[in-house]
């Protein structure tokens, strides 16, 4: 896994709740049995218009050149739904190293912890805040200090990190390398059991 | 000190916990499937590690088979691949595999329960959002991603945040025409899409004490639709005698020990909650979706709400807020899924279309759960009664729940589905999925619009 620090980038505004993974990656594409070139199909059927590449539906936000950079803001409840990893996967593929909304459902904010991309949970009116900038507004996450920090602005606002999680992350340690140094106690608890 | 519920259960199964961070939680059944193990399988292989006890997992494959022709090879490729990837995985590493053409092979949250594999106690979790199912029989049961299906092959160990607890009391005598998906879909209705994130259910009270297991299974499956991690209900006879005698169910004296231990599984009297809902089952009524998540709902005989967050879905399902749904044409029906596949939800389809014909404008599709509950279906002669209805059934799978194999809903289509999920495109790009009980969609089966089953019954 990838170490995570601070990033500092423009975001892309995804001005809406309860996205659920059906949306961020549809069932069709899991077909696949390696963890690579999911990005392309990224919120496949609201960016293109019957799923044809050659027609991108220009009120998405994906689609917009004035939107770019590493960190996607979304409304509450994102990630809903399906357990599949692959939605973790699209959006890091796709080039998002932090996703930030007012909630996250909890197995995609656990997904995407275990794969280096950084879930920001922030209180409703700084997202919106966040929606309300322009399109040249830049953040920085800062994961080391736990801080979203909107730039022009200087806006500011602490967010919630196991400190266990934070270590892997700032580190780039996942929790398998974890597990097996602990092997010997998983082994005790079966014969005690 | 008094205990709910879940933790006596997290408390036996917690090996080490960790300053700042998670518990590590013990898992004892690991079921997996096609679609979330090969990057867990190629993750072990590029660690160099092996399976850590390959014998407490179990596999099927379900999300991406076809349900028609299950004998002949795979015609999609890549759906044959990943079947066949999984068959390889399985055998290279010991795993026992239910897998296409084996008796025991069918939607992973339906023979779990029926093999007698879910048992009350245990920890179970799967690379699937609805293994919150396996919570009917007491069990923390719970949906997990491909990295931590990988963390379980490793070291049959999760690093776990103890959640929040909830109980939902439905206290009660449940209305004619009201089943177990009603229930749930009211709850999910009443708390949001997201009413739950944060916490594991406890779904308690005299409404749920008389539910039959396969009723308690649809509730439980459903957790995971309010955001909660999962769903559990406290062990009972109804539990025991459901277990007992399956195949792999403890025997003789192994069941008189098993059965003390899940004696001592529930919430003690002055257990406490950080949540606690109270429902009232006479105010359930049948239940519809209208929108594009499971928390829009409404009472089948109901009009669609307005309000501001409505909007995207009801433009999405081409519908109209102030409306009713009652008498709205759809052009199909879905029975099946892990939510309403079982033997009981399709005898339940059966008692009521029994001697009737589906109407003409309608294509109705039954997908049993796993190949015996298709078994049962024969032997008890409920084929015969579908096909004199013009139902077609099809063979065991996840099938039109989520569009993953050819099973998929026409754009702008409606489909009365028994399954869990009404997201956009999640039948088929441009489906539209209205979300009803086994009963409510037999009647949309038989008049061809949406009905109210009470009218029926």
């Amino acid at each position: 896994m990838q170490a995570l620090s601070t990033i500092h980038s423009r975001f892309v505004p995804l001005q809406m709740e309860n996205v659920d993974t059906d949306q961020i990656i549809p069932a069709r594409f899991l077909k696949a049995t390696t963890r690579d070139g999911f990005g392309k199909n990224l919120f496949r059927d609201w960016r293109y218009e019957n799923n044809d590449e050659a027609k991108p539906k220009a009120d998405f936000v994906l689609n917009q050149p004035k939107y770019s950079g590493e960190i996607l803001v979304a409304g509450k409840n994102f990630g809903c739904g399906s357990s599949r990893e692959h939605a973790a996967w699209a959006i890091q593929d796709y080039g998002f190293k932090v996703v930030v909304s007012s909630f996250f459902a909890d197995i995609f904010k656990n997904n995407a912890l275990n794969n280096g991309v950084l879930p920001v949970t922030v209180s409703e009116n700084f997202l919106q805040k966040l929606f309300a900038q322009g399109e040249a507004a830049t953040v920085t996450v800062n994961l080391e200090q736990q801080t979203i920090t909107i730039d022009g602005t200087g806006e500011q606002e602490k967010f919630e990190i196991n400190a266990y999680k934070k270590t892997c992350l700032l580190n780039g340690y996942d929790d398998i390398d974890f597990l097996l140094s602990i092997k010997k106690d998983i082994e005790a608890f079966e014969l005690q059991r | 000190m008094s205990k709910t519920l879940f933790d006596k259960i997290w408390e036996k199964h917690i090996v080490k916990e960790v300053e700042g961070g998670p518990s590590v939680l013990y898992i004892d059944k690991h079921f997996i499937h096609e679609v979330t193990s090969p990057q867990a399988f190629k993750g072990l292989e590029k660690r160099g590690i092996s399976l850590f006890r390959p014998q407490q997992i179990v596999a099927t494959a379900d999300h991406n088979v076809p349900t028609i022709n299950q004998h002949l090879p795979i015609k999609d490729e890549l759906s044959r691949l990943q079947v066949q990837q999984l068959k390889e995985n399985c055998a290279h590493h010991g795993v026992e595999l239910y897998g296409l053409g084996h008796p025991y092979q069918g939607i992973v949250h339906v023979i779990g329960p029926e093999l007698g594999i879910t048992q009350p106690g245990m920890t179970i979790v799967c690379g699937d959002s609805h293994t919150s199912t396996h919570g009917a029989f007491g069990a923390i049961a719970f949906g997990i991603g491909t990295s931590e299906v990988e963390m379980v092959f490793a070291s049959q160990c999760l690093m776990q945040s103890k959640p929040k607890l909830m109980r939902i009391n439905i206290e009660g005598e449940l209305n004619k025409g009201v089943v177990s998906k009603d229930i749930i879909l009211h709850i999910i209705a009443l708390i949001s899409a997201s009413g739950g994130t944060g916490y594991f259910v406890e779904y308690a009270g005299s409404a749920i004490r008389s539910l039959s297991m396969e009723a308690r299974m649809t509730i439980c499956n459903m957790s995971i639709e309010m955001g909660a991690r999962g769903g559990m209900i406290a062990p009972d006879e109804t539990t025991f005698a459901y277990i007992k005698g399956r195949e792999f169910a403890p025997q003789g004296e192994a069941w008189e020990k098993k059965l003390a231990e899940w004696k001592t599984l529930y919430s003690d009297a002055d257990a406490v909650f950080d949540e606690e809902l109270h429902i009232n089952a006479a105010d359930i009524e049948p239940m519809i979706t209208y929108g594009t998540n499971p928390g829009q709902g409404i009472a089948v005989n109901g009009k669609i709400p307005s309000g501001s967050d409505n909007a995207k879905a009801l433009q999405y399902m081409g519908l109209e807020a102030g409306k009713p749904l009652l008498g709205m044409p759809v052009q199909h029906v879905f029975i099946g899924s892990c939510t309403n596949s079982r033997i009981e939800d399709l005898r339940m389809v059966a008692s009521l279309i029994k001697g009737k014909r589906k109407s003409d404008k309608v294509q109705v599709m039954i997908v049993p759960g796993s190949q015996q509950v298709s078994k049962q279906v024969k032997a008890e002669g409920l084929d015969k009664i579908f096909e004199e209805a013009g139902f077609e059934i099809r063979q065991a799978g996840c099938s039109a729940c989520l569009g993953m194999n050819e099973d998929k809903i026409p754009a702008g289509e409606y489909c009365i589905s028994t399954s869990n999920r009404n997201f956009e495109g999640r039948q088929g790009a441009g489906a539209r999925t209205l979300l009803a009980s086994p009963l409510t969609a037999a009647a949309a089966a038989i008049t061809g619009v949406v009905t109210d089953v009470r009218e029926l019954i």
